[in-house]
């Protein structure tokens, strides 16, 4: 069927919202400004809507092409969007998540001095993210990929005037410079391999060669990977994401929470004939997902910022979607991102709301009590916390478990993945209720505050993604795999019912563990943290993030300063262009010292000179020369002569 | 022809005595501090010019009285460079003074070495 679903309007329509209120902005009144960027995700959310409404009569995958980009010999790259389920699920996301964050942001930014520049890059991120999602080729994705992070450098910076938040933006965007550069040498390789840049070439060149593994196959996924660590904030390059915190709140949570860091995620699924093909690079997805998941837990557990807290929990649940992929279990990993980006979203919204009900205070040390001055807010939080703790019927239980499930299933390295992720499900819950008590629980630890409720404009979006956490993961996930299916590969697992039932039971108990203890230790607090008492050394090593940020500071960042310093002060400044203004003016010098002999200032031997000089003259016109160098036996006459 | 004609002096005389009139002035000037005697030299040097040009310009119109029917336009042209070189002489020595004037008023003294408040 060649039904055009328009799917350019998708980006489209958000790169209208940003051009409007990118140029126009600042003279529109709010209301234009408000209307302008809320209609264009809404648009493009019905756009979207209407292409699953019809997917179902399409045979997927629906590719639409709009013309070639670049035809230079080997290389030909066209304009290509595809429409398959992946893609589907995806878009679904991140403009139905993306449009819910921008009412919340009318209300959150209403009293901002650039609300108009907010919203403006808030619908540029969404052009660009979209064009990632449906990119059909990978040059296409390398586009929307280095757009998000445009995007994101913009609004993690959005107050500049701020040091730490320019400084976050700059970090964020240098971090992912090294994640692109992977994956722009794993784009060429794939030129240098397969001829194209296709996604549907690439697979089907794969599958009419069955025995092609390992070896090249290795090298590209590797890069990609590498590509995927930097945006979607995996060890080692994750240090860009807790700092990505300066920007906006709803930006945390539509940004750095529910779509550009999953994007990593969806590169490996989009890609994942290429690492189907190469089991060492998908134990080394795998690896990369449960050390970080993990670590980021780990220091998870004694953040103080209510926004870092959840900035650790959303790297270590997408090192949960980086351990699916490695056990080969991407329709898991799509179905956590899918969970994650409800729940989280929902954390970070709800977060906002308690931020905005502070007036900016971040320290949970001063919170405590609100649960009776924000109800709404502490209800929809309430099921988010559940939702990422893992409990059943939250949407998180279904997403976690299955992917638990599949590395547990895989047996031998499985099972180590398996355990390191149920000990940091035990974490994620604690550090959960650790920020739940902390807010909400208790005493107020700031009595002259007066905390109220958010707008409705706020509360709104919270409800639905409440909803959304609760229910998000009621499809179940055999459902789910087998729509998605068609895109990412069927992986049949090698697991039993009664299997993943006591393995879904003894993952509910950890986290219920997990519970327990921050009920212990939380729900009464003392002044000083609980985990301060018990451990301090833990604590602080925990406290300071295992000083990674000092470590990469000294051992990457100082050096290439110094030697950029080295470079610019002395070889750049001092050799070559100090070198070149000294030598051009000791060339002057040289010449003014030989040509001022003649200065003299004496008239009488500038008259000498001159009379020299006629003498000379006449010399040489009157003396017949030619006749005497003919006499003297030199014959330098002219021809003819 | 009358005799007098007959018996003149030989061209090459001329241009001797204006060669020694202008080497007098060049020496003149390269060898004398006083401004003014400096500026003298000069004129004696552009008269000494002007002596030879006096003196090509008549050998000019003998020549062409001896080929032509009548002097040509050409013969006078010498006579003419000399009228130049006077009025040029003349306005050269009025600002000259001028300026000698005013340098002697300036700084008291007229000798050219000690006049050199330019040089580094």
């Amino acid at each position: 069927m060649n039904v055009s679903l328009h799917l350019w309007l998708i980006p489209l329509l958000p790169f209208a919202g940003f051009l409007l209120n990118g140029i126009l902005g600042r003279k529109l009144p709010k209301v234009l400004v408000t209307t302008i960027a809320l209609l264009a995700p809404l648009a493009s959310f019905a756009v979207v809507l209407n292409a699953a409404a019809n997917a179902s009569g399409l045979s997927l995958p629906h590719v639409e092409t709009y013309g070639t980009w670049i035809n230079a010999g080997l290389l030909h790259v066209d304009f290509t969007f595809v429409l398959d389920q992946l893609s589907l699920v995806m878009l679904l996301i991140v403009t139905g998540v993306g449009f819910l964050i921008h009412i919340y942001s009318a209300g959150y930014m209403a009293h901002e001095e650039g609300y108009w520049r907010y919203f403006a890059y808030l619908n540029l991120f969404l052009f660009f993210m979209t064009v990632l999602v449906l990119a059909g080729n990978a040059l296409v994705m390398f586009v929307g990929w280095e757009g998000v992070g445009l995007a994101s450098y913009l609004l993690i910076g959005f107050w500049f005037q701020k040091t730490s938040a320019a400084d976050a933006g700059k970090k964020a965007f240098i971090v992912n410079r090294i994640g692109d550069f992977g994956f722009l040498i794993g784009i060429f390789l794939l030129l240098a391999n397969f001829g194209t840049l296709s996604f549907s070439d690439i697979a089907a060149r794969l599958s009419a060669n069955p025995a092609w593994t390992g070896g090249i196959l290795t090298a590209i996924d590797l890069c990609l990977l590498v590509g995927a660590i930097g945006k979607s904030a995996q060890l080692p390059l994750y240090v860009w994401l807790p700092d990505a915190m300066e920007g906006p709140t709803p930006v945390s949570a539509l940004i750095h929470a529910a779509t550009m860091v999953t994007a990593g995620v969806y590169m490996i699924a989009r890609t994942h004939f290429l690492f189907d093909r190469s089991p060492s690079a998908l134990t080394v997805v795998a690896i990369v997902g449960a050390a970080t998941a993990l670590f980021a837990a780990t220091i998870g557990l004694v953040q103080t910022d209510i926004k870092r807290v959840l900035a650790y929990s959303t790297v270590s649940q997408l090192g949960y979607m980086f351990l699916g992929c490695g056990v080969a279990a991407y329709s898991a990993a799509i179905f956590h991102l899918m969970t994650h980006a409800f729940f989280k979203a929902l954390l970070f919204l709800a977060a906002g709301s308690v931020i905005h009900a502070l007036g900016g205070e971040q320290d949970m040390r001063k919170m405590g009590g609100l649960r009776k001055h924000l109800p709404v807010t502490f209800w929809t939080m309430t099921a988010a916390v559940f939702a990422i703790a893992g409990f059943f019927p939250f949407a998180g239980f279904f997403s976690k478990d299955a992917i638990l499930y599949a590395a547990f299933a895989q047996g031998g390295l499985g099972i180590v993945f398996w355990f390191v992720g149920l000990v940091t499900a035990l974490l994620t819950a604690f550090y959960m209720f650790r920020l739940w008590y902390l807010t909400f629980f208790g005493e107020s630890r700031s009595p002259d505050v007066h905390p109220h409720e958010s707008p409705w404009s706020m509360l709104a979006p919270l409800v639905i993604l409440a909803v959304l956490s609760v229910c998000g993961g009621w499809i179940g996930i055999e459902r789910f795999s087998a729509f998605l299916a068609p895109s990412v590969g069927e992986h049949p697992l090698a697991g039993s019912a009664q299997l993943e039932i006591g393995l879904s039971v003894l993952a509910v108990l950890v986290a219920a563990l997990g519970w327990f203890i921050a009920h212990r230790m939380y729900h009464r607090p003392k002044t000083s943290d609980g985990l301060a008492a018990d451990s301090p050394t833990g604590y602080n090593l925990l406290l300071h993030k295992y000083y990674v940020d000092e470590i990469y500071n000294l051992l990457i960042v100082k050096p290439i300063l110094l030697t950029s310093k080295f470079l610019l002060e002395w070889v750049v400044d001092f050799a070559i262009l100090g070198g070149l203004a000294w030598l051009l003016a000791g060339i002057a010098q040289l010449c003014g010292a030989i040509l001022q002999r003649w200065q003299s200032g004496n008239l009488r031997s500038y008259a000498a000179w001159l009379a020299l000089g006629a003498a000379a003259l006449l010399l040489f016109v009157l003396v017949p020369w030619t006749s005497v160098l003919a006499g003297l036996g030199i014959h330098v006459g002219m021809v003819g002569h | 022809m009358s005799p007098l004609f007959q018996q003149q002096v030989p061209l090459s005389l001329y241009l001797l005595l204006s060669a020694m009139l202008f080497a007098l002035g060049i020496v003149g000037f390269l060898i004398k501090r006083n401004l003014i005697t400096m500026f003298m030299s000069i004129e004696l040097m552009l008269n000494a010019v002007n002596l030879s040009f006096v003196t090509f310009a008549h050998q000019w119109h003998t020549v062409f009285l001896e080929t032509h029917a009548g002097p040509g336009a050409d013969a006078v042209k010498g006579q003419i460079f000399v009228f130049f070189v006077m009025m040029v002489a003349a306005a050269e020595a009025a600002v000259g003074l001028a300026i000698i004037i005013a340098v002697f008023r300036a700084r008291a003294t007229l000798a050219v070495d000690r006049i050199d408040l330019m040089k580094l």
